[in-house]
């Protein structure tokens, strides 16, 4: 079949290319509106605090202020800012403004005024009456008995145990971990610890509200979920939700950070109150702490194995904060359980997870979803094990790792917060992605390290990942196509293109099935007025889910093309086909008739509009899979890891566009590098971040990168459009893993704590030289 | 006597060929100007120099914009990536950008598209390093850099300049 395809797997242009290279106006900040004013939000200095007394009057009688919001003027709906499908299972922890901030950052106040300058002026005339609270930065200390209660007040819900700060619980088991251990010949059991990762989307978070000309709210906004948001701001805001309309532009990047209502309710709310288009727009600095990060996880990881490597039982037990709120807190740590344990095929696994509230800031969705910590535990442990088998992790990975035709029982009971439903692999490249990369990376010749003059020592590392496509039975999206005179085809889609190439890849898939060229497709997507609904763009669900609500729509619109075609051919439809634009007799006769033609007689001649919808979603979640192969140098005096070569391997199913999912491994690799190197956030001892800016917290430069190898594995997925699974998530997770694991194949240290600095290089050299413990 | 406060000032220059005259205040950040001027090519990414969204080429080098003021280029050319097509025909770097997938989320690309074309003006057959060192002010956290630099490289290839060109194979 796929020898057939004219459009699916092929490198064409994304189809909004031409505007992005030449500047177009097409993102959230690209408009003027009359009289639209700046928004800004008055962060809170502390990181626990009551507000006793807040004095807004001096600013307000500041010239050019219009709105001026805190928690006296504003409704109190508990809710939680993920951007999920209701009933979110996320804890509703949050208010668009309170009395209490439970972060340095928190919203304490918002304005609105008629340039930037004078609402900054503003937010420094608020005077605020802090009652200042003990505060706590630590899981374990957050944990502890007489900890500082972080949401004491009594209408927040879905909290798992308010007393002692933990958002949430997670307990799954199968099989019999204990009685697995006791049938074991080897167990190995370590701690790992994995840093505050920030998204670094070049477009920071930014929101231009206002009321239209029939009085509803109309939210241009950077979003990946914009159907949620919506229904989110109607709640908070108390409003109907078909007074709300969101409009998501051209997106800078989201990577889950903007799988989050974060500045849509305060900027409707000013708009609201001021009657004039508000914008809100984080700095740089406000991006690094009043968004989102990765979940920093501290995890055990135990394993234990037979002499001859097979895996008997593993045990994973997480501690993890979600900072302040509780944001994605469940549903990210229940990933790092469901989607990493379940890649070795062992017959006993127990997953324990407590998400624990910190006064640090908070923490979300971010690719990767949880399975960047645990795999960076699981697949360093595997490699450790492996070595003390004497077995090649190559070959420890092949006989153990899962396999077509395995049932991934783990899943059916981790869940989106319930739940969930068993996954089968029905399709699976992973053998071949280990082969493959192995090749590329020469993992053949990898030797002994050896010392050079200059105390650098080389290595080489690898690790196996998996992920999911869409979140099974919870995902659903839908799409509608209807024909025009020229035989062209809108196509409208809730799907949210974030910049991740969903748009160019669901024309590909409504082109194909119409047996249209590309240009005859013309997309429209997420916007909540004219596009059907998607629950947006997350959990790596776009392309299969999205994308099969597009099949499914053009089978039928197809349909009723060649019953037109049919009549005007003289033929009965079983016998016609579409290709190229046209319609034709499959027969020796070989009739035809153009798009255009169809689409004139039924249009003016029949009085028909060729037109229908189609929603979707999938009860499993196909995993796609992927292995990192990474070569290091590691200099002994420094301690500084030099990323030397990254090979991934990837299994997509089937690649719909194969140039932009190259695109998608290779900016998951780079971000997964930063995470095992450089990146982290770094607070104060009170809470404040002391490295909000990107000379600060580094991410890799062009010139600081590696050398990269992409190498797609592809098969055919039975549940994915055109055999496709997903892509943009999954080369992420096992980068950290194989660097930490070349690390050790250099000189022979175990780094355990993300990011690996080359102060903690040094210093575990030290250790090892004095005969410390490794 | 206090010397009156300049409320504001004009400048003249010229963007993307076309003599223009603003109205300023003293204070305007370029790329402020430059978007309320309806370039909106020009990123506002970090407001710190740091990550290279809001270049244009002035006096045909790469600046960032925002770290000068507007008052700063009277007299001077400012090319923005709006002026890089010659009507509907692309710039050879951006032709290749969507050719080799370089465009993801597309926020970036306007300032590595300039920075690329600074140097191709001045390096038409430029190596890897070369390259590597013009995008090396641009933050992409999309791409990985790897299809950028690889565009590049194409775009330099295909001008056919008289010397041999390099191959357009990317090591990293």
């Amino acid at each position: 079949m796929s020898g057939m395809r004219t459009v699916v797997g092929k490198n064409v242009h994304r189809v909004d290319g031409v505007k992005l290279v030449t500047g177009g106006a097409a993102f959230t900040d690209d408009i003027h509106l009359p009289g639209m004013l700046y928004g800004k939000i008055l962060p809170s200095p502390h990181a626990h605090a009551r507000i006793r007394h807040i004095d807004t009057r001096k600013a307000k009688a500041l010239p050019g202020v219009h709105a001026l919001l805190t928690y006296q003027d504003v409704p109190r709906v508990p809710h939680t800012t993920a951007g999920q499908a209701w009933p979110e299972p996320s804890p509703y922890d949050t208010y668009l403004l309170d009395s209490k901030v439970r972060f340095v950052g928190d919203r304490v106040a918002a304005v609105a005024a008629e340039s930037r300058a004078i609402a900054e002026r503003a937010i420094r005339l608020i005077e605020v009456d802090y009652e200042v609270l003990p505060a706590v930065f630590e899981i374990e200390q957050a944990m502890a008995p007489g900890a500082p209660v972080i949401h004491d007040e009594p209408d927040s819900t879905k909290i798992f145990d308010r007393e002692h700060n933990i958002a949430g619980y997670i307990l799954r088991e199968i099989g019999d971990v204990e009685a697995g251990f006791r049938e074991s010949d080897l167990i190995v059991e370590r701690e790992f610890r994995t840093g505050r990762q920030q998204h670094c989307m070049l477009e920071p978070h930014v929101s231009i509200a206002w009321l239209d000309v029939n009085q509803r709210l109309v939210i241009r906004s950077s979003t990946q979920v914009p159907y949620h948001c919506r229904r989110q701001v109607a709640m908070i805001l108390e409003m109907p939700v078909s007074r709300v309309h969101v409009i998501k532009p051209r997106i800078g990047g989201g990577f889950g950070g903007k799988q989050e209502m974060l500045l849509e309710d305060i900027t409707g709310a000013l708009a609201v109150a001021s009657g004039r288009p508000v914008k809100i727009e984080y700095t740089r600095e406000e991006e690094f702490y009043m968004a989102r990060s990765r979940h920093p996880q501290i995890l055990r990881m135990k394993m234990g194995v037979k002499r001859d490597g097979t895996v008997i039982a593993s045990q994973l037990t997480v501690l993890a904060t979600t900072g302040a709120y509780g944001s994605h807190s469940t549903t990210v740590q229940g990933n790092t359980g469901s989607k990493v344990l379940p890649l070795y095929r062992a017959p006993h696994m127990r997953f324990e997870c407590h998400v624990v509230y910190t006064n640090c800031p908070v923490a979300g969705a971010f690719r990767g979803y949880g399975c960047p910590q645990g795999f960076f535990a699981q697949e360093t442990l595997v490699d450790e094990i492996a070595r003390e088998l004497g077995i090649d992790p190559v070959e420890f990975h092949q006989r153990n790792v899962i396999r077509l035709g395995d049932i991934d029982r783990l899943s059916a009971q981790l869940g989106e917060g319930k739940e969930g439903l068993p996954r089968v692999i029905r399709s699976c490249g992973l053998p071949q992605t280990i082969e493959r990369g192995a090749a590329a990376i020469g993992w053949d010749r990898r030797r002994k390290p050896a010392a050079n003059g200059n105390g650098c020592r080389r290595g080489m590392g690898m690790a196996c990942a998996m992920q999911g496509s869409g979140i099974a039975g919870i995902d659903w999206a839908s799409a509608f196509l209807k024909i025009n005179e020229d035989g062209s085809f809108f196509l409208q889609v809730g799907a949210s293109d974030v910049g991740a190439g969903a748009d160019t890849v669901l024309s590909q898939i409504a082109a194909e099935t119409l047996g249209v060229t590309l240009d005859k497709i013309v997309i429209t997507s997420g916007d909540t007025d004219t596009t059907p609904f998607d629950v947006g763009a997350y959990a790596s669900s776009t392309t299969i889910i999205s994308g099969g609500a597009v099949k499914k729509a053009a089978e039928k619109v197809r349909a009723q093309v060649l019953e037109v075609a049919s009549r005007m051919l003289d033929a009965p439809a079983e016998t016609l086909a579409c290709a190229n634009n046209e319609i034709f007799t499959t027969c020796a006769c070989r009739k035809s008739v153009t798009m255009t033609q169809v689409a004139m007689q039924a249009l003016y001649r029949e009085k028909t509009q060729i037109m229908d919808g189609a929603s979707h979603f999938n009860t499993d979640s196909p995993p796609p899979f992927c292995t990192t192969f990474a070569e290091v140098e590691v200099d002994t005096h420094t301690g500084r890891v030099r990323v030397l070569h990254l090979a991934t391997a990837a299994d997509p199913g089937t690649a719909i566009n194969p140039m932009q999912a190259e695109g998608q491994v290779e900016g998951a690799v780079t971000q997964g590098l930063g995470y095992a190197l450089t990146e982290e956030l770094v607070l104060d001892s009170a809470g404040r971040p002391l490295n909000p800016n990107f000379l600060d917290y580094k991410i890799f430069s062009a010139k600081d990168m590696p050398k990269l190898t992409t190498i797609l594995v592809e098969t055919e997925e039975p549940l994915g459009p055109y055999g496709a699974k997903s892509i943009s998530e999954v080369p992420i997770n096992g980068v950290a893993p194989a660097i930490a694991n070349a690390i050790f194949d250099a000189v022979g240290v175990r780094m355990r704590k993300l990011p690996i600095r080359p102060e903690d290089v040094l210093r575990a050299l030290g250790a090892k030289q004095n005969g410390g413990e490794q | 006597m206090k010397a009156p406060v300049l409320k504001t000032m004009e400048v003249r220059l010229t963007v993307n060929g076309q003599p223009q005259v603003w109205t300023i205040a003293p204070g305007d950040l370029l790329l402020d100007v430059l978007r309320r001027e309806g370039y909106f090519g020009v990123k506002r990414g970090c407001e710190n120099g740091e990550c290279g969204a809001c270049t244009i080429l002035l006096n045909d080098k790469p600046v960032n914009t925002c770290l000068m003021f507007a008052a700063q280029v009277e007299g001077c050319g400012i090319v923005t990536v709006e002026g890089l097509a010659d009507g509907a025909k692309l710039h050879p770097v951006q032709e290749a950008f969507l050719d080799h997938g370089a465009v993801q989320c597309g926020f970036c690309t306007p300032g590595m598209v300039l920075s690329a074309k600074a140097l191709l003006d001045k390096c038409p057959h430029p190596t890897e390093e070369q390259v590597r060192e013009a995008l090396g002010g641009h933050l992409c956290r999309c791409t990985g850099y790897r299809k950028p630099v690889e565009a590049v490289l194409a775009a330099a290839k295909k001008a056919k300049r008289p010397r041999a060109a390099k191959p357009a194979e990317v090591t990293r």
